[in-house]
């Protein structure tokens, strides 16, 4: 119900200000609506033009309580004065009192019975309220006067009675009382548990905390009888426990947090913006910890404690003809020799359905996991965007707050560097300076025919350096698959790393030589950003794929060769074991006995995958951490140290200090991890060297930032692309997700590595577990659900749950247009009239036409004079009005503004020329035609 | 900091917990913060609540931040464990007269230490939306008349960009900024107005706290 609401919103406010003088716990309606009465001489006191309109509304509301309201207001005041007395004689005796007490409470109630026409006996319940009303009010006038110890002798007094009323109600415990006790309590624990979030000062806080403490300890005891008594004791205990625990945990979860300190110093230093990329790092670290956990914990550790050793399978054993060099530091370094046959991939896990004495399903989990990793991932970017969505604003449109919101949140309460600070100030001031030549010349269009020629010029130079990219990296890798075929010797280390080698300098001169070309668009930076990051998100995902492109190519000759190699091995196999029954003349043939070095092998095109993503990381953390280094540090060095003895001012002039990059880093974040999702299926450990990559880079990028970048001069927003970032995200995660899973449903693994090998397809392994080792019932169910009969009409379950949520979605989206659209009708409205009185609404306009020619009639005598007593009050209270400013005077306005039935509001000023230009708005202003229109909640 | 037993009683701890959104150890380092803001005035032992206020200009200046600084130039935070600095980021902020005033009881700037600790966490990163939404209009109604007027608005204004823009410039972007936000047309901002407008604001929370 608006009025309530509002007042408590009205309430809210005030209580914060200097000049609190009211306000319980939020209770019952009743007494809100006392509330209410009591509230109303506020806004007229502080804002005269309190509408007239609103009340009537509250009182259509109450209509019962509009004859009370023509009574003179004095009325009220006694009851104030009474109930003063009546508290300080209850602190006077207070237990003889209690009987007194009651019946004044009924006498209230019975008055109240008379307002309200509620009819029928008083209810216990309402007592209580009016218990509690009494409980407020002496704090109300405590909390105008003022007073120190006073006051808390008084609360204490009152705090006593109060609990002596509620013990005698004790000794007659009816249902309907304990009921009401019971509510009563609950609502002191709600008020507890949200004290907080309550915006009283703290003084007062603490007094209703300790009161309602104090109040839940005496009853809590009292509801319930015997057992139940005692088992509600118990979970009272518990639950006190429970939040004690609760608070403690959350404590020590905060200080689990890592690098609070850190993210702070950078922030402090530039702004949250800055921040925003190292909590986006620490988020990724987060999560790709927990990826580190899944595989290290189900895949890697089982193996190693589990599993056969080092060099007892051929899979697990360097070739022979790889050992000499296999310990040479440029082969490690390429992650070939003991590295490509180590745990690090895919290659090095056997397929023996279980291992070690905890038979542990080292392929099924092996297959579960890395479809695991993609799910939690998922989980967690899909969770963490609608956290972001809530959290942000719910999305006005761009631009209808443009300038209030400039105005109350452009400044960053976190910035604590002078300098930043000043750039911040500029910033600030070169936005509202841009605004407000927007507003100015807002469609002044020179040349757009060029502008747009332009524009597309950008985008084909741009489209060409995107297809010139992926065209290089696809020629790269065609030429290393040439290399590869050659013998390993006669290559150079350039020729080795070429793809790696191509891929980071594309990375690195593209998006600048973007952000070139995208001058020639002079787009709003806003709007150019956004651009930038789509292109340079393209460039990288066209990178990405060509690379994958390129990669199935290779793997698909592997899996030919593969093929060949296996043929020949079977063969060899049968031949040995065919020779070897018809030698001996036994059926029971052993297996043959070579050294696993010396197996022939197939190319195990699954490491080869591993291997490339791996390599592409690490020359990816290179190629940044030399960026950093060089980019940022040198460049920092020479321009501090040469500036001594160099022609101009390095550090104001040309080269000066870098600035911090955040949507490169940001999206070189996503990229990465990217990789790191598309590799770990074929390379466990590639996880956590993710994770190191992330640690070092936490500690060497909040170096770097510290000691070599100046804060940014345009200090743009990032909690608004923060979204979009995980956006990215996601949609990085879902393209990685498409080859891993492509491969995974459709090429077979290879015959003699992995824990697939000897698999028609990867998925196999769960079929065979489901076929063989779980009980057959659940075999079947598996089958029933797999049937197509099943499954399609559950797809089209879903598309019809779609469609209608779809639906739904649609129809809120209307309703939210038509109301917005209404607010805008409303406030038009209410301009039209207040700035050239032509009111849209035609009965409006007959009844203006009607008033006496306004331009000959000054204002005042057009309305009614308001009393005289009104003005000079008004007068003497400007809106500097000081904190606890006696009530006494606040009642008598009210009244005399209640007495005074003009619907329009008292004059403030002098009479002068209406509809003028809304420049001095000092003060109040005359009430519009018929008061405030439509108020601002809905 | 090693007299935490003297300073509160655990009942004033867990009130002061129950309050705000701060922890024990918070709470004690906020009263340490306090206590050196004046040490002639504040006394250490807090058990049983003297009424003591530290004026505004101690507050806003914070002298003892610069102390503090040490060997790294322009830091302005200070250690007071190992896991936290306290980033206040005051002497930066250009509201931050305003931000006493606003919390102090007596409006004209001096706080208690309920009242500082009010302040430290009405502003602090963990407080809902709806409760800053009522200081920061508190904060920008700079006459306390309960709607931010367009005097309001042109002394935030001069605050955020130093005074940088003309009178002319001033009067449009406030002219501008009652207008997108004034629902009821009144020529001024109401709270309803206020919470509408930051309710729909994409940077007010990331932006609108002060760290501790």
């Amino acid at each position: 119900m608006p009025p309530k609401r509002k007042n408590d919103t009205a309430i809210k406010v005030e209580d914060v200000g200097m000049d609190v003088d009211a306000v319980l716990d939020s209770g019952s309606e009743e007494e809100a609506r006392r509330r209410t009465k009591n509230r109303r001489i506020k806004p007229q006191r502080k804002a005269k033009q309190v509408s007239d309109d609103e009340e009537e509304e509250e009182e259509d509301e109450a209509p019962k309580k509009r004859g009370r309201k023509k009574k003179p207001k004095p009325q009220d005041s006694d009851e104030d004065d009474e109930e003063d007395k009546r508290s300080v004689k209850s602190k006077g005796s207070k237990v003889s009192r209690k009987k007194a007490q009651k019946d004044d409470s009924d006498e209230e109630s019975e008055e109240d019975r008379g307002k309200r026409k509620k009819g029928g006996a008083v209810s216990k319940k309402e007592k209580e309220e009016q218990n509690k009303d009494k409980k407020g009010n002496p704090k109300e006038r405590r909390r105008d006067s003022k007073g120190g110890d006073k006051d808390k002798k008084k609360k204490n007094g009152k705090l006593s009675s109060s609990s002596d009323s509620g013990e005698s109600d004790e000794d007659s415990l009816s249902e309907g009382e304990l009921a009401a006790l019971k509510e009563q309590v609950e609502e002191k624990k709600k008020l507890i548990a949200t004290l907080r979030n309550k915006p009283w000062r703290m003084k007062r806080r603490l007094v209703l905390l300790k009161e309602a403490q104090e109040f839940v300890e005496k009853f809590e005891g009292a509801l319930g009888k015997g057992r139940g008594r005692k088992l509600y004791a118990f979970k009272v205990m518990m639950t006190k426990k429970f939040i004690k625990f609760k608070r403690d945990f959350e404590n020590f979860k905060t200080a689990c947090i890592p690098w609070e300190r850190k993210i702070k110093e950078v922030e402090s230093h530039f702004g949250s913006s800055v921040a925003s990329y190292f909590i986006f790092l620490r988020w990724m670290y987060g999560v790709n910890l927990v990826l580190f956990g899944l595989m290290f914990g189900l895949v890697v550790l089982p193996e190693v404690l589990m599993g056969l050793p080092y060099g007892s399978i051929p899979r697990k054993t360097v070739p022979r003809e790889e050992q000499d060099s296999a310990m040479d530091f440029s082969v490690l370094f390429d992650f070939g020799g003991y590295c490509k046959y180590s745990i690090l991939f895919y290659g090095y896990y056997n397929n023996s359905p279980t291992i070690g004495v905890l038979k542990f399903r080292l392929p099924l989990s092996y297959l579960l996991v890395g479809v695991g990793i993609f799910g939690y991932s998922l989980m967690v970017v899909v969770r963490m965007m609608a956290r972001n969505a809530n959290e942000g604003g719910d999305g006005a449109d761009e631009g209808e707050f443009t300038f209030s919101w400039k105005m109350f949140t452009s400044w960053d309460y976190l910035i604590g560097n002078p300098e930043t600070a000043d750039n911040k100030y500029a910033s600030i001031t070169t936005s509202f300076k841009e605004s407000i030549v927007d507003e100015q010349e807002n469609q002044k269009d020179e040349n757009i025919h060029l502008r747009r020629f332009l524009r597309v010029l950008a985008n084909l130079m741009i489209l060409c350096c995107l297809g010139g990219s992926g065209y290089l990296i696809y020629y790269a890798v065609k030429r290393s698959q040439e290399f590869s075929k050659m013998d390993p010797d006669d290559l150079s280390w350039l020729q080795k790393n070429e793809v790696e080698i191509v891929m980071s300098l594309l990375g690195l001169v593209c998006p600048p030589l973007f952000e070139t070309i995208a001058e020639l668009e002079k787009y709003h930076p806003r709007i150019a950003l956004k651009w930038q990051l789509g292109r340079i998100f393209a460039l990288f995902l066209g990178n990405l794929y060509t690379f994958l492109f390129a990669l199935f190519d290779e793997v698909t000759a592997k899996l030919e060769s593969e093929k060949i190699i296996k043929n020949a091995t079977e063969w060899g196999l049968n031949e040995y074991y065919a020779n070897y029954s018809s030698f001996y003349n036994t059926t029971n043939v052993p297996p043959p006995n070579v050294d696993p070095a010396d197996v022939v092998r197939g190319p195990c095109w699954e490491t080869a995958v591993g291997i490339e993503f791996v390599k592409l990381t690490v020359s990816d953390i290179q190629v940044t951490y030399l960026t950093i280094l060089i980019g940022d540090f040198l460049r920092a060095v020479t321009v501090r140290f040469l500036n001594y003895c160099w022609c101009w001012d390095l550090e104001a002039g040309f080269p000066s200090y870098a600035e911090f990059d955040i949507s490169g880093n940001v999206l070189g974040l996503i990229f990465n991890q990217g990789m790191i999702w598309m590799g770990a299926f074929y390379a466990p450990g590639l996880v956590g060297l993710n994770v190191l990559r992330l640690l070092t880079s936490m500690y060497y990028q909040c170096w770097a930032v510290m000691a070599c970048n100046v804060p940014h001069e345009r200090v743009f927003k990032a909690s608004r692309s923060n979204n979009f970032y995980m956006g990215l995200l996601l949609l990085v995660l879902f393209l990685s997700l498409l080859p891993v899973v492509y491969t995974i449903m459709t090429l077979s693994p290879s015959f003699d590595c992995g824990p697939f090998s000897g698999q028609d397809k990867m998925y196999d392994v769960v079929m065979e577990t489901i076929e063989k080792d779980l009980p057959a019932f659940i075999g079947n169910i598996f089958t029933y659900a797999t049937n197509p009969g099943l499954i399609m009409p559950a797809v089209l379950l879903m598309v019809l749950a779609l469609y209608y949520l779809n639906t739904t979605s649609k129809g809120y989206q209307q309703a939210n247009l038509d109301l917005k659209k209404k607010m805008q009708m409303a406030r038009d409205e209410e301009k039209n009239r207040r700035n050239n009185k032509d009111s849209t609404n035609q009965v409006m306009k007959d009844l203006e036409d009607l008033l006496p020619n306004k331009s000959l009639v000054p204002p005042p005598t057009e309305e009614e004079p308001p009393p005289p007593d009104v003005v000079t009050e008004k007068g003497s209270k400007s809106p500097k009005t000081k904190p606890g400013s006696a009530t006494k005077g606040v009642n008598l306005q009210k009244e005399v503004s209640l007495a005074a039935s003009n619907p329009r509001g008292p004059v403030t000023r002098a009479p002068g020329p209406r509809g003028g230009p809304p420049g001095n708005t000092r003060g109040p202003q005359p009430g519009p035609g018929r008061g405030r229109g439509a108020p601002p909640r809905k | 900091m090693g007299n935490k037993q003297t300073t509160f009683t655990d009942e004033q701890l867990e009130a002061y917990q129950d309050c705000t959104f701060f922890t024990r150890k918070e709470i004690l380092r906020l009263h340490s913060r306090y206590r050196e803001l004046a040490p002639h005035l504040v006394p250490l032992d807090y058990t049983n609540n003297p009424d003591i206020r530290v004026p505004l200009t101690l507050i806003v200046t914070m002298p003892e931040l610069k102390v503090c600084q040490g060997p790294s130039e322009g830091r302005h935070c200070w250690r007071l464990d190992c896991r936290l600095t306290v980033c206040l980021c005051w002497q930066e902020n250009p509201f931050r007269d305003r931000i006493v005033e606003t919390f102090s009881e007596d409006g004209q700037g001096n706080l208690t230490f309920n009242d500082f600790v009010d302040m430290f966490s009405a502003l602090c990163e963990t407080s809902p939306r709806e409760l800053k939404t009522i200081y920061a209009f508190k904060i920008y109604d700079y006459n306390r008349d309960n709607f931010i007027c367009k005097e309001d608005l042109e002394k935030t204004l001069n605050k955020l960009t130093k005074g940088e823009l003309t009178p002319e410039e001033v009067a449009l972007v406030c002219d501008k900024a009652i207008e997108e936000a004034d629902l009821d047309a009144d020529n001024k901002l109401s709270f309803a107005d206020f919470e509408n407008m930051i309710s729909k604001a994409p940077d007010f929370l990331s932006n609108f706290h002060v760290r501790i």
